[in-house]
């Protein structure tokens, strides 16, 4: 009797995952076999590996490990500094406001401030420096990409901080640690989970940025997002279209096993 | 529990009640009745005066809805549960729709305001006959650019924007068609070639060019071309228009190498609910006056030949927008190339794109 409530319980779960996860992949795969007109094909896959697109999936893995490394190196000592603040909540909230606003909001918001006469170019000339192009350059789409999924590293990182019991740190200490040893040796390890969930959650989607790269980098970087947009709304070619997904779903899975927790 | 119970019963009564009264104000302004007549038109693309005078005339109810991209529209009106009435699509689009048995033939007899139509624009390949479309807007592609901003320089045809000292000035439309286009043209070649060579220079031709481009981007360049962000964009004319009205320093072209020609034409798609209305709304727009006070508002080129006597002399004289017909000669209008040739050219372009600078 109880497992028989249990298994009804379980429907909704099934019926989500069924519908919206396994079903949509299946189809993917199942488009990527064949070609625009519609014929059964495997030249899909073999166009994967023309210099094209394997030069579009180096770019997109390149972009996206710059835009995780620079929110990682930001995000932790952020996320420690929160874990110490008096108002952490507070902190936290402004930190995951942003987040609310429309992510093309924040976009057209950055072609106003890197534009050639918008703030960071008035800054650039009170410094000295002068009017520089920052609007459609690398610098602005990592820059911009950074900005947008920060919150999304320094969450987990902090949630592992906060998990941290102070004792460990303080054996440490009392063991005659330096504050640099303690960190390397005790609170980092401790709080890999943490780095690793945010890694996830930050390159798994920068992979496949697309309006940004077009909007902010004036289509100057082309990452596979591109050009599956490309193939299913302006070619209609949904076969290579999906043919690409095929493949950043395994690279994702890939990533995932890779970055998964070994407990 | 109890909490999160109220507040979602009160997000349900909320949205229903507001549900209600919309149907309750729709109903009052007599909506409901077969008498309505639904438009389906691009975002700020007729004098909403004009939706009023109709409506005055007619006694049709008129609920217009927008859209901005022809795939887009295409899309809503393929999958039905729609009741567009008229739609306004650009000519690749026509034929696409047409092969797919999406459009229902027009009546000319009930359009007796079609003699006013410039014959340059009737008969065109993507719609023998004007079959299924009638003439809204047309227009070219060129180049916009900012004299001021390149020292006084003039820009004439396409070749000009190989020039070095426009290095990181350019911006382009982000379209395959348009781009594509312009290095077959500036080749001399047609704009609709399919020779495989003669696509491979111009992709080469085009890749010569990244060092001048600045970005490759959709509807920006009009706000960024206005604040001299760049000196150059590669646009469509009526954008131009709309560009020029907001900063005099632009100026805009029509390359003379040739370049294309493209046309919106109003259309009555299967979803059509009242075919009648339809063709009266159609026939309303191509009366000269209605059409030349649509063009002044839009600032797009009208096809309506009698309507240029009503336009303002500086408007139906201005030859980069009503260009003459030694130039138009040399415009070219999309063919529809097929889906495999499409997406070629979307290939191509995408690997122009990846080209680093």
């Amino acid at each position: 009797m109880q497992s028989r409530t249990r298994n009804i319980y379980l429907i909704p779960y099934v019926l989500w995952i069924v519908l919206f996860v396994i079903a949509p992949i299946v189809l993917v795969v199942y488009y990527s076999f064949f070609d625009i007109e519609g014929h059964f094909t495997l030249l899909n896959y073999k166009k994967f590996f023309t210099p094209v697109y394997l030069r579009m999936t180096l770019s997109s893995f390149w972009y996206a490990f710059l835009i995780t490394v620079f929110c990682l190196l930001l995000a932790y000592p952020t996320a420690l500094l929160l874990t110490k603040t008096k108002h952490k909540q507070l902190w936290l909230l402004l930190i995951i406001l942003p987040t609310w606003v429309n992510l093309l909001l924040k976009a057209y918001a950055f072609l106003g401030i890197f534009g050639a006469f918008g703030p960071a170019n008035a800054l650039l000339e009170t410094l000295g420096i002068g009017q520089k192009q920052l609007l459609f350059t690398d610098f602005s789409f990592v820059f911009t990409s950074v900005y947008i999924f920060i919150p999304f590293m320094i969450l987990p990182i902090f949630n592992s901080l906060e998990e941290l019991s102070p004792s460990f740190v303080d054996a440490a200490r009392d063991l005659g640690a330096s504050p640099w040893t303690t960190f390397r040796r005790v609170i980092f390890p401790l709080t890999l989970d943490g780095v690793k969930s945010g890694c996830q959650a930050v390159f798994i989607p920068a992979l496949s940025l697309f309006m940004l790269a077009r909007l902010i980098a004036g289509n100057r970087v082309i990452t596979l997002g591109t050009a599956i947009e490309e193939h299913f709304l302006v070619t209609q070619d949904w076969g290579m279209g999906s043919t690409i997904a095929v493949f950043l779903i395994i690279a994702m899975a890939i990533i995932m096993i890779l970055t998964g927790s070994r407990r | 529990m109890k909490q999160l119970v109220r507040v979602f019963a009160t997000i349900f009564i909320v949205a229903f009640g507001l549900m209600f009264l919309a149907a309750r104000l729709n109903m009052t302004e007599g909506y409901s009745g077969n008498n309505t007549l639904t438009i389906y038109n691009w975002g700020d693309y007729i004098d909403p005066d004009l939706i009023k005078q109709f409506e005055k005339e007619t006694g049709i109810k008129v609920i217009y809805q927008t859209f901005d991209s022809n795939e887009a529209m295409m899309t809503k009106i393929s999958q039905g549960g729609t009741t567009f009435d008229v739609a306004v699509p650009s000519e690749y689009m026509i034929s696409k729709m047409k092969e797919e048995h999406l459009l229902i033939p027009i009546d000319h007899s009930k359009l007796p305001n079609l003699k006013y139509i410039d014959p340059r624009f009737m008969d065109l390949s993507f719609d023998p006959n004007n079959k299924y479309s009638i003439p809204y807007f047309w227009g070219t592609v060129g180049i916009a650019y900012n004299s001021s901003m390149l020292g006084g320089k003039k820009i004439t045809n396409w070749n000009d924007l190989w020039d070095k000292d426009l290095r990181n000035q350019i911006l382009l439309v982000d379209g395959a068609r348009e781009v594509m286009g312009m290095g077959l043209n500036s080749l001399h070649y047609s704009l609709n070639d399919t020779n495989e060579a003669h696509l491979q220079e111009a992709k080469k031709k085009l890749a010569s060019l990244t060092p001048n481009v600045k970005a490759i981007i959709g509807d920006e360049i009009k706000i960024l071309l206005a604040n001299r962000e760049a000196a150059v964009g590669v646009v469509w004319s009526g954008e131009a228009a709309e560009m020029i009205s907001e900063n005099k320093e632009l100026n805009y072209v029509i390359p003379k190498e040739g370049s294309n020609l493209w046309f919106d034409n109003m259309v009555i798609p299967k979803t059509a609910k009242n075919i009648d209305g339809a063709h009266q709304f159609i026939n309303f727009m191509l009366d000269p006056k209605h059409a030349a006070q649509n063009a002044e508002y839009i600032g797009y080129s009208t096809p309506n030949k009698k309507a240029l006597d009503y336009l303002p002399k500086n408007i139906a004289n201005d030859k980069r927008f009503y260009p003459d017909p030694e130039t138009t000669k040399k415009l070219e209008v999309y063919e529809n190339l097929g889906k495999s040739m499409l997406a070629h050219y979307n290939e191509l372009f995408l690997e122009f794109k990846m080209h680093r600078k």
